[in-house]
């Protein structure tokens, strides 16, 4: 397998930063465009990158994403401080959710988020520590 | 059917991007749900929607939706207006109520791949 690295960028998000949310996600998708990816890969990496920097927003007060690509494997890894989910197989139930009023006025918090981006990865793992923070790393595999 | 027909059936003004009034679309999906726009919508989709913020944008970018028809005469914001004319998508306003909206586009034959979902 080639493990040559095309690309290794690392992007920081702001819990609650409501007018912001989309950036990073929207830096990810151009930056894999660039790279050359195929339009459905790209699209799959944009889509659980978005709804992972939206729970970032939503209910973590940081987040670090870390972006790497080589030709035969996407992987970003978030990684937040904040709250922490207390029962992560709970929160992965469709219709699962703990989101607010603001959050759902905004189209999320319908509990569709986690399952979304496990939809779209080939890898998906999640960890979380309660008080201390949530961890996601989805990999892609462009062939 | 291009953009500028599927305007005319809804009848709608455009917003934002009327240089893309010649998209071709293929097909419709309409949420207020971003994340039902996310998990299900195909690539080159046309969203109608009520929900008019720059996430409605955002989530059209992220999920290669062509364009956005706000319908119950809803306007756009300056942020998602700023953002749609930067990626290049329509933004167009629909008097119309999602239903009625929807029920028009469908009468005129377009149709959503996804018709029925499997949780």
């Amino acid at each position: 397998m080639n493990e040559d690295i095309l690309f290794h960028q690392e992007f920081a998000i702001s819990g609650r930063d409501f007018s912001n949310a989309g950036t990073v996600s929207t830096q990810i998708k151009s930056i894999l465009k660039e790279i050359g990816f195929e339009p459905p890969i790209i699209r799959r990496a944009a889509i659980a990158s978005y709804e992972a920097e939206m729970n970032v927003v939503m209910y973590a007060d940081r987040a670090v994403v870390r972006l790497s690509a080589t030709p035969n494997k996407i992987h970003i890894n978030f990684e937040d401080e904040g709250r922490g989910i207390a029962d992560i197989e709970l929160a992965m139930q469709e219709g699962y959710s703990t989101a607010t009023h603001q959050m759902r006025e905004m189209g999320f918090g319908a509990g569709m988020g986690l399952p979304n981006i496990k939809k779209n990865a080939d890898v998906f793992r999640i960890t979380s520590e309660l008080g201390k923070g949530t961890t996601l790393d989805i990999t892609i595999f462009p062939d | 059917m291009q953009l500028q027909e599927i305007m005319k059936i809804v009848d709608g003004k455009v917003v934002a991007g009327k240089e893309h009034l010649d998209h071709d679309i293929d097909e419709i999906f309409a949420a207020d749900l971003m994340s039902d726009v996310l998990a299900f919508t195909t690539p080159g989709s046309v969203l109608l929607t009520g929900l008019t913020n720059v996430q409605s944008v955002v989530t059209a970018h992220v999920a290669e939706v062509k364009a956005i028809i706000y319908v119950r005469g809803k306007k756009p914001g300056r942020d998602a207006i700023k953002l749609a004319e930067q990626k290049g998508i329509p933004l167009l306003t629909s008097p119309l109520s999602m239903f009625t909206a929807c029920g028009r586009l469908f009468e005129k034959g377009l149709r959503s791949e996804n018709d029925l979902v499997q949780p």
